[in-house]
């Protein structure tokens, strides 16, 4: 059954480059005309077209590009002139450390404080800590990245940069102020829906029939929790954190543009200003092939987590 | 189903309701603004979007013309709020700034709640093999974070209200429809369904008639909160650059452009910033009162669970 | 027989003996309140349980029976708080002790079998576990054997689990229903516990696997030489279980004696009620319902509780709760004015039988099966089915669940699809699927839904819910179909008002009443009724069944009725199908009387009757 869920996700990635191929090349109107816009002289188009090689069939197209991607050629990069993979391949590595890092913060964190909730429902604690989630969930990253500037940088303290420039050739590793409020954006976007699906999938399970029927055992409130509850909340929370590792891949568009921070996210900004087609369908698919890899993973993950389910399958 | 449901049971006093029962979505409505939670969430979003709505036709200087030559110069009693980057009136352009944005997130959010709806409830009542490729494509989709997918739109076309509309629209249509598939399997199983099946009555009917006015709630907390996530998505556009185009007044633009004065006059960043936080936030409130306001209403538990679970689903 | 009308004051009890067998529980009191304010949920129950005792705890949903057996824990479920009373185990009051003491005893002196033993085990532990952790929760327990495993293993054979293999290395869904409810129990029993709470725990399982379990429980209890308080609606499984029986009605117990005197001759008219509710499995009698509904918490009126629905009422029932009058000694009593005078008349008594007449020897039958082979995804449901339906009569489908009824049910309307075969209504070969069916066939082949709780729309009107087959298969104008409407909430014993009624403002036997009045509306010939009583409590299930039976009589219909209650099958039906595993093991007219299998045997042997007490 792995198996098949990797065949899926496979087939799955491939629909979404054709989705991407649509997009930014089967479009109706010359796309070159489109990435030219006004500076458009038909010497220039001329080039162009050549260079996306849009003269020919549109799925000739397509065979080419999807055979550059699967043999590690990317293509050009329309504003740099250098090939997309040695441009993106660094600020890869500088936006995993972001996801990451946020991730494992986020989902530590809110996790936990969703667990002190749900054993203490209804109590101050719980109210107080989801009346904020409830609040800050809400907000857009950028406005929770200019808040955090605000505080922290600029405005009321100023304890760290308000942008991140990590120097080329450096890793950010080298460097962790600068990580600090780009994490921090991305820790509290994400961590506020964590809290809400822990507290609620351990809510669920303490009020399931097997741990009332656990405390009628006289068994102790820890174990009930520990050993009764929490491996029945797992799954579904192993499904959330999957899904917030999306969001992060998402975030990270807007909070590396604020930041200036050196990543996949403020390159596809840049591309998309510059119109750079062959930057744009490689991050993109990129990121696409983050979405089918999580997901392949948590699904496998909560499977074995599921004596039940496992036994079906 | 677990034998403590019977508690409620016990001890729920009967609603006694008239005819207005078969209006679900407005005695829900009703419920939810009268609570705490949901009196508190539509003040606050309802002052946004007066604001915003008025705005335009009170504002004292003209959102565009530069007011004093200097930018970023600290409020004064004509310009209350100081002035821009470019030297406009900060006020003005805060007054100006709103309506275009929800008018587009609201259409957006039209567009999407429609179409994952109707494919919801298609896959989840003619199952097998339209639910199949429904759902297959339905994932082909989710895989674009809905940001990105703009911006991927937004990249070919330009930077068109009517493309930013319709892409963000369509970026909605998946996440619901598999929550009101999710919801729509449960209600096709029940015996209503089936017995009215047995009248022989056309599938569309039966879509419409009978299985959607059970998903009232869940239709209601979907529209909630896509259009919070279309108004955090159209600004985030427009905190790029690439939404709607200045010199238009746009709270999300009016952030980024006024950034770099942060230390000399805040306020062009901060009032934007938070009339839209204070939106988000009414209405991300009033969406959970409707969630809370559903929950007695002849639906078990579980399914708002599932539905208030995949709900706070945004991606940006 | 003395019988003194002794009037007794403020819950002050009879007194018991003074010599006798040791009281391991004494009750007094005891009530359960809504958390949070003064609406009591259970009050001024008392009672005594004497070691080596079985207490039957019975009533109907919403009397408060599993809240007062979870009381006696000093447990109380979220939304409910104990407000008062006292449980005494052996002289030790429970009510009131801190946690830590509560866990003590929960598990050790007093343990819980739940009812529906899928949910009570967490399906992410193996049973091993969960077996052991009672161990290591309760240390001093098995403290004369020395080794926890050994003890373990006592307990499996005890409950005959030692023979299925690996029974402790399994999770919870690997194995049957029966065999997790022995789990259950030996979860239950492994402290050898001094009092067991027994809560309807043979609720889904089926007639066979109850009769095991329940001779498993009684063989455990005499081991042990526990009390036991076993709490359910069924009464003749109480019959069979208990020594003393404890009736409740809307919070309150109403009646306790002996369980032989209360059922042969019952004191309070409620108990009376029930027992005239109940069908039979040995004989056909005609049922008789009680109409109305127990009072909910909080809209309890001031004098006797059941005095609305009572034919025994006077104007002095309504003056207060009445107290307890003994009834031919102290150690039996009901709290009815008149309970002396109740329990002289014969409960049955002006309940005439029923005559089921043999098939007439002419006549085609009105609907006929050909070699039915039914199958769900890959699995083959039903095999090789053959059966007629004669016009006017009932047939009655039996099997236990899993048996293929409702598949052969739906397959007959055409709701399943996927069967090979003949089936033929009135000579006319009958479509697979209900839309490529004749208009006119769909109209006279109706079905009533199980769960009155599921098969009407929430958000339609009764009015339009009654109305729907009218207009979809006919296209009635708006006048005539008004009429119809009437006309068929009429023959369902309803009255006009309903029409403008959401179905969450009516109970489960109104409910039921609109499903069969829909289905009505049409004018079918043939009701195919798929367990339509299950989900209702026992005395309105009674109503329900006299109103089909009058239905067959004054409109002429043929009844399927779909069923596992044998009890039900012999007051209603005029034949009867035995479906075992898909395959139709007998048929015919006598079928209960003289049945010919030996699984028809078994069946009517395991079914427990109170005509048995």
């Amino acid at each position: 059954m792995v198996v098949v869920r990797v065949v899926l996700g496979l087939l799955t990635l491939f629909a979404v480059s054709v989705v991407i191929f649509v997009a930014t090349q089967a479009l109706p109107g010359n796309a070159a005309y489109a990435v030219l816009g006004h500076s458009a002289t038909p010497q220039r188009l001329h080039a162009l077209e050549d260079q996306l090689h849009l003269n020919r069939s549109l799925p000739s197209q397509y065979g080419s590009w999807i055979g550059g991607v699967l043999g590690g050629n990317f293509g050009t990069s329309l504003a740099n002139r250098e090939s997309v993979s040695s441009l993106i391949g660094p600020r890869l590595v500088n936006s995993a450390v972001l996801v990451i890092g946020a991730g494992l913060v986020g989902t530590l964190f809110a996790g936990i404080l969703g667990l002190i909730a749900a054993a203490r429902r209804d109590g101050l604690f719980d109210h107080v800590a989801s009346v904020i989630a409830l609040t800050i969930t809400a907000l857009p990253e950028f406005v929770v990245a200019i808040a955090l500037v605000i505080v922290f940088a600029v405005n009321l303290l100023h304890i760290l940069p308000a942008v991140s420039t990590i120097p080329p050739g450096t890793s950010p590793l080298d460097d962790i102020s600068a990580l600090w409020l780009p994490i921090g954006t991305l820790s509290l976007v994400i961590a506020p829906y964590i809290f809400r699906m822990t507290r609620g999938a351990v809510i669920e399970a303490l009020e399931s029939d097997y741990v009332e029927m656990a405390e009628l055992k006289g068994i102790s409130r820890w174990r009930v929790l520990l050993v009764h509850a929490l491996p029945n909340s797992l799954p579904p929370v192993i499904q959330v954190i999957g899904l917030n590792l999306l969001y992060l891949a998402g975030g990270i568009v807007v909070v590396e543009y604020v930041f200036n921070y050196p990543g996949i996210g403020a390159a596809l900004v840049d591309a998309v200003s510059n119109r750079d087609i062959p930057t744009i369908q490689f991050i993109v698919l990129i990121l696409a092939a983050f979405y089918v890899f999580v997901n392949i993973t948590t699904d496998v993950i909560a499977l074995m987590a599921s004596p039940r389910r496992r036994a079906r399958r | 189903m677990s034998s403590r449901g019977q508690i409620g049971a016990l001890t729920a006093p009967r609603r006694v309701v008239g005819r207005g029962t078969r209006r679900e979505w407005l005695v829900i409505l009703k419920r939810a603004t009268r609570s705490r939670r949901g009196a508190v969430g539509l003040s606050l979003a309802g002052f946004v979007v007066l604001l915003a709505l008025i705005g335009p036709l009170i504002a004292p200087h003209s959102p565009t013309a530069p007011v004093t030559l200097f930018p970023f110069s600290k409020p004064t009693s004509a310009a209350s709020l100081g002035s821009d980057v470019l030297g406009r009136d900060v006020l003005s352009r805060v007054l100006d700034g709103g309506a275009v944005l929800l008018g587009i997130a609201a259409a957006a959010t039209a567009i999407g709640v429609a179409a994952g709806v109707i494919l919801g409830i298609a896959a989840a009542y003619y199952g097998r093999w339209t639910d199949g490729i429904i759902m297959r494509t339905v994932d082909v989709f989710l895989a674009f974070p809905q940001l990105v997918f703009a911006l991927l739109l937004v990249s070919v076309v330009g930077p068109k209200l009517w493309l930013i509309m319709v892409a963000v629209g369509i970026s909605h249509a998946p996440q619901v429809a598999r929550v009101i598939r999710s919801v729509a399997l449960d209600v096709c199983e029940r015996d209503y369904v089936k017995a009215v099946e047995l009248m022989d009555t056309p599938a569309r009917k039966v879509m419409f008639g009978e299985i959607l006015p059970n998903l009232s709630s869940v239709v209601m907390v979907e529209l909630g909160l896509r259009f919070t996530t279309s108004i955090v998505i159209i600004a985030g556009l427009s905190f790029l650059g690439l939404g709607i185009q200045p010199p238009a007044a746009n709270w999300g633009l009016m952030i980024n452009e006024n950034r770099i004065g942060l230390g000399v006059n805040p306020w062009a960043v901060v009032v934007p910033a938070s009339l839209i936080a204070l939106l988000t936030i009414g209405l991300n409130t009033y969406t959970d009162a409707i969630a809370r306001a559903s929950l007695g209403v002849d639906r078990p538990a579980e399914e708002m669970v599932v539905a208030t679970g995949i709900i706070l689903d945004r991606s940006a | 027989m003395s019988d003194t009308e002794q009037a007794t004051k403020n819950g002050e009890q009879p007194q018991p003996p003074a010599l006798g067998p040791h009281k391991l529980l004494t009750v007094d009191g005891l009530r359960v309140v809504v958390a949070g304010s003064k609406t009591d949920v259970v009050d001024d129950v008392s009672f005594t349980v004497t070691a080596g005792e079985v207490l039957g705890l019975v009533g109907e949903s919403g009397s408060g029976k599993t809240t007062v057996a979870l009381a006696l824990m000093g447990y109380a479920r979220r939304g409910l708080a104990i407000d008062g009373g006292s449980v005494k185990l052996e002289g030790d009051e429970v009510i009131g002790r801190s946690r830590g003491e509560l866990r003590s005893v929960r598990g050790a002196s007093i343990a819980y079998v739940a009812q529906d033993p899928t949910s009570a085990l967490n399906p992410a532990l193996k049973v091993g576990t969960q077996l052991r952790e009672i161990f290591a929760a309760h240390p001093r327990c098995g403290q004369d054997k020395s080794d926890v495993n050994e003890r373990i293993g006592e307990l499996l054979a005890e409950v005959r689990l030692d023979g299925v293999g690996s029974a402790l290395e399994s999770y919870p869904h690997q194995l049957s229903g029966g065999q997790q409810q022995r789990v259950m129990l030996a979860m239950a029993f492994a402290c050898q516990p001094k009092l067991i709470l027994l809560d309807e725990p043979t609720t889904g399982l089926d007639v066979t696997t109850q009769r095991h379990v329940l001779d498993a429980i009684r063989g455990l209890c005499r081991i042990y030489h526990v009390g036991a308080v076993y709490v359910s609606h069924d009464l003749a499984v109480v019959a069979d279980m208990a020594n003393t029986v404890g009736v409740m009605y809307a919070g309150r117990l109403v009646e306790l004696g002996p369980a032989a005197r209360v059922f042969r001759a019952p004191g309070h008219p409620y108990t009376r009620g029930l027992l005239r509710a109940i069908p039979d499995p040995t004989r056909a009698h005609v049922l008789e319902g009680m109409e109305g509904q127990p009072p909910r918490p909080g809209s309890r009126p001031r004098g006797c509780f059941f005095a609305a629905r009572c034919e025994f009422s006077r104007e002095r029932c309504t003056v207060g709760f009445p107290p307890r009058y003994e009834i031919e000694g102290a150690d039996r009593w009901a709290r009815c004015l008149r309970a002396d005078e109740v329990s002289r008349l014969p409960p049955l008594g002006e309940l005439p039988l029923r005559h089921h007449a043999p098939p007439s020897e002419s006549g085609q039958p009105l609907l006929k099966i050909e070699s039915l082979d039914a199958t769900y995804g890959d699995k083959e449901v039903l095999h090789q089915v053959s059966l007629t339906v004669a016009p006017r009569r009932c047939i009655a489908v039996v099997g236990e669940s899993g048996a293929g009824k409702t598949t052969l049910a739906r397959c007959i309307v055409g709701l399943h699809t996927s069967w090979a075969g003949k089936i033929e209504f009135d000579g006319i070969a009958l479509a697979r699927d209900r839309r490529h069916r004749d208009r006119n066939v769909m109209s006279s082949l109706q079905y009533v839904f199980q769960s009155p709780y599921t098969s009407l729309n929430p958000r339609k009107t009764v009015g339009r819910l009654i109305e729907q087959p009218l207009q979809q298969l006919f296209k009635v104008p708006a006048a005539e179909r008004r009429d119809r409407v009437v006309a068929a909430l009429r023959d369902a014993a309803l009255s006009e008002d309903y029409l403008t009624r959401y179905p969450d403002q009516l109970s489960g036997g109104e409910r039921q009443r609109v499903a069969i009045a829909r289905a009505l509306v049409v004018e079918p010939k043939v009701l195919v009724c798929d367990e339509v009583t299950s989900a209702l409590d026992v005395s309105v299930q009674a109503a329900i069944v006299e109103l089909l039976h009058r239905l067959k009589l004054e409109r002429r219909l043929t009844l399927v009725l779909i069923t596992h209650n044998l009890a039900l099958v012999r007051s209603l039906a005029d034949d009867v199908v035995i479906l075992r595993v898909g395959s139709v093991v007998e048929h015919g007219h006598e079928v209960l009387d003289h049945p010919s299998s030996e699984y028809a045997l078994q069946l009517l042997a395991d079914v427990p009757s109170l005509s048995l007490v």
